[in-house]
C-alpha cells in the first residue's frame, strides 16, 4: 500500500478546531465537510488538496477535540496521507479508523518544502521525498493497524472479522 | 502497578500489565453526544449488526447544540433519539440532563475502577472518580457498540504530587493551567496523569474533575485520582451498584512512574492561558491590560455548582461592566436547580449576566455566544484555539471562574484578589 502526492506543510499543534471548525459539525456528508478542511489556517486548502496531497505537520498534529469530522474532512478533500513529527492520540486513532493513513515521521518538516513530491510505502515504512531525492525510514505500524488501513477503515475491518465468526 | 495499570489489567483479564502493552479491554460504559453520535450510529449500521453489545452500558447525551440551533442540528438530535429508542439505551434529552461529562457523573454512570470511553475528548474528566476514562472518535465508538471492547496501549504514567495551600480565589483551574504551561500541549501525549498529594485529598469532586478534564490539553490519554471518602460521598444515592473495594484501586507503593512532578500551590496566583494555545500560560498579574468583550462561566471544565458559587461571591451586588457581556451556563439541570435554590441565579441576573440553559454553548463555537472578528473572551472553558468560539480573528483567554467573574466587572482580565483591596 502506497500514497503519493505533493506536500502541503503546517506547523506544530495543528488542532482539530482549525482542521474543521465546530460550526460545521452539523454537516454529515464527508464531501460537505471537505469544503471546510483546514479553514482555520488556510481557507484555500480544499482547492489545493483536490489533486491529491500529503499533509506534512509538526508536533502534536490533530490535538484537541475528538471530532472525527477533522480527519474525514482531510480525507475527502484529497489528502492521501498525513506525515507529522507526532500526533495527538485521538486524531491518530480516528484517522486510521476512517482509513486515512497517518505516519509519525521524525525530521520530515525540516527536509520538506511545500510542493515537494512525496511517496510513502506503508508496508516497508519508507517515506521518500522524490523532489529532494531523500528518504526516511519510519517505525512500521503494527500489523493489525495496517490491516485496518488496507481494509479501508475500522468498519470494513470489523465487518470482515465479525463475518468470519 | 499504578491505578491505571490495575484497571486496564482487570479489564483485559490479565494479572498484570506494563506500559507499552496493547490490551483488548472490556468497556464498562460508552458515551456519545449529539455531534459525535450521528457518525457513530451511521458507522454502526454499516457494520450490519442489529443490536449493540449491551444496552445497559451505553448512554446518549444531547448537549453540544441544545436546544437545536438549526434544522440540521434538529435532524441529528432526532436521529439520536431514534437510535436510543431502537437500542433501548438511556438518552438525556434537552432539559433532562446537561453537559455530558457532568450528567454522566451525577447520574451514577461513572464508577471507580471501571473503563469508560466516550466520543468526546474530555471524557478523561471521569478519572476524577478513579475510573480509566478516555476520549475516542465516532467510528471507534461504533466498534465499541458492536463488540464492547477496545484496544488500548497501556500508558506510561506521570505522577503529580500537589502540596501546599491554595490562596484565596486560586483554584484547581489555576493549578491545571499552571501544569499545562509547564508540561506543554504535547508534553504528556499518550501518558497517564495521576494526581495525588494532600491538596488532591482535600479537593472536592468538582476540583478533581477540573484537573482530570484538562489532562487532554497536554495530550494525555487519561487523568486519574485514587477514589476515597470524598468520591464515596458524591456517589451516595447516585448509583445502586456495589462499588469495587477502593483498596484494590490504590497505586502500589512500588508502582512505576516515568516522571514525578512536585508542585506546591502555596505560591501560585491566578493563571490565564493566552491565545491561541492552552499551554501559553501566564500569571494574571503579569498579563498587562487585556480588554474583554465577553466573559463566559460554564463548560465541562468549570460549570459546576462550586464554580458558580465562587463566581456569585464576586459578582454579588455588582454590575457587569458596560460593553461586556457575561454568560453563565450551569453544567447540568441539577447544577441549575441547585444554583436557583441557593439564590445564585438571582445574583447573576441582578449583575446583568445572562444565564443560559445547560449546554456546551460558546465553548466549541457551534452554538450560542459566538465572537465577532477582533473580539476577546475570557472563559472558564478548556480551549482557546483559533476560531474555537467563532471568528478566526477573535481571541480566547482561559481562566478560573473567579478570574472570569472579576474580569466581567472590570472589563479587563483581572486577578480576583485585586477587587478585595
Amino acid at each position: 500500500m502506497k500514497a503519493t502526492g505533493t506536500a502541503i506543510k503546517f506547523g506544530d499543534n495543528v488542532d482539530t478546531d482549525v482542521i474543521l471548525p465546530g460550526k460545521y459539525l452539523v454537516l454529515i456528508d464527508p464531501k460537505d465537510l471537505a469544503k471546510h478542511a483546514m479553514e482555520g489556517l488556510d481557507p484555500r486548502f480544499p482547492d489545493k488538496a483536490a489533486k491529491g496531497v500529503i499533509v506534512v505537520g509538526g508536533k502534536n498534529f490533530g490535538c484537541g477535540s475528538s471530532r472525527e469530522q477533522a480527519p474525514l474532512a482531510l480525507k475527502y478533500a484529497g489528502v492521501q496521507c498525513v506525515l507529522a513529527e507526532s500526533f495527538a492520540r485521538i486524531f491518530f486513532r480516528n484517522a486510521i479508523n476512517i482509513g486515512l493513513p497517518v505516519i509519525e515521521c521524525k525530521g520530515i518538516s525540516a527536509y520538506t518544502d511545500n510542493g515537494d513530491k512525496l511517496e510513502v510505502d506503508f508496508e516497508t515504512g519508507k517515506v521518500e521525498n522524490i523532489s529532494k531525492k531523500q528518504s526516511f525510514h519510519v517505525a512500521k505500524l503494527p500489523p493489525f493497524i495496517v490491516e485496518i488501513l488496507v481494509d479501508g477503515g475500522l468498519i470494513e475491518n470489523l465487518r470482515k472479522r465479525l463475518n468470519k465468526k | 502497578m499504578n491505578i491505571t495499570e490495575k484497571i486496564l489489567a482487570s479489564a483485559s483479564r490479565k494479572s498484570s500489565v506494563s506500559p507499552g502493552d496493547i490490551v483488548d479491554a472490556n468497556v464498562d460504559m460508552l458515551m456519545v453526544h449529539d455531534l459525535t453520535g450521528p457518525l457513530a450510529v451511521e458507522a454502526f449500521k454499516k457494520i450490519g449488526l442489529k443490536k449493540i453489545w449491551n444496552n445497559q452500558k451505553a448512554v446518549v447525551v444531547l448537549d453540544h447544540q441544545v436546544p437545536a440551533e438549526s434544522v440540521k442540528a434538529a435532524e441529528l438530535h432526532k436521529m439520536m433519539r431514534l437510535f436510543a429508542k431502537e437500542q433501548n439505551i438511556h438518552i438525556y434529552d434537552v432539559g433532562k440532563g446537561g453537559i455530558c461529562h457532568q450528567v454522566m457523573t451525577e447520574k451514577g454512570h461513572v464508577l471507580p475502577g471501571t473503563v469508560i470511553v466516550g466520543a468526546d475528548s474530555h471524557t478523561c474528566t471521569y478519572g476524577a472518580f478513579g475510573a480509566f476514562a478516555t476520549g475516542i472518535g465516532s467510528t471507534e465508538a461504533a466498534g465499541v457498540f458492536a463488540t464492547g471492547k477496545i484496544w488500548l496501549k497501556v500508558p506510561e504514567a506521570t505522577k503529580i504530587n500537589a502540596t501546599g495551600e491554595f490562596k484565596k480565589y486560586v483554584t484547581p483551574k489555576d493549578l491545571i493551567l499552571h501544569l499545562i504551561g509547564k508540561i506543554g500541549a504535547d508534553g504528556a501525549t499518550y501518558k497517564s496523569i495521576e494526581f495525588c498529594g494532600p491538596i488532591i485529598q482535600e479537593m472536592s469532586m468538582a476540583g478533581r474533575m477540573t484537573l482530570c478534564n484538562m489532562t487532554v490539553e497536554m495530550g494525555a490519554k487519561n487523568g486519574i485520582v485514587e477514589p476515597d471518602e470524598t468520591t464515596k460521598r458524591f456517589l451516595e444515592g447516585r448509583t445502586e451498584k456495589t462499588l469495587k473495594p477502593f483498596e484494590s484501586l490504590e497505586s502500589d507503593p512500588d508502582a512505576t512512574y516515568e516522571k514525578i512532578i512536585d508542585v506546591n500551590v502555596s505560591g501560585l496566583g491566578s493563571q490565564v492561558a493566552c491565545p491561541s494555545s492552552v499551554d501559553n500560560v501566564k500569571p494574571v498579574s503579569e498579563l498587562g491590560n487585556v480588554q474583554v468583550d465577553q466573559a463566559f462561566i460554564g463548560s465541562c471544565t468549570n460549570g459546576r455548582i462550586e464554580d458558580l458559587r465562587l463566581a456569585a461571591e464576586i459578582l454579588k451586588g455588582k454590575k457587569v461592566k458596560d460593553g461586556v457581556r457575561a454568560l453563565v451556563i450551569p453544567a447540568s439541570k441539577e447544577t441549575y436547580a441547585q444554583a436557583l435554590k441557593e439564590g445564585l441565579i438571582e445574583i447573576f441576573t441582578d449583575a446583568d449576566a445572562l444565564v443560559c440553559g445547560s449546554t456546551c454553548g460558546p465553548c466549541l463555537g457551534g452554538h450560542i455566544g459566538l465572537l465577532a472578528q477582533g473580539e476577546t473572551c475570557v472563559s472558564t472553558s478548556n480551549r482557546n484555539f483559533i476560531g474555537r468560539m467563532g471568528s478566526t480573528e477573535a481571541n480566547v483567554y482561559l481562566a478560573s471562574p473567579a478570574t472570569v467573574a472579576a474580569s466581567a466587572l472590570t472589563g479587563r482580565i483581572t486577578d480576583p484578589r485585586e477587587l478585595e483591596v
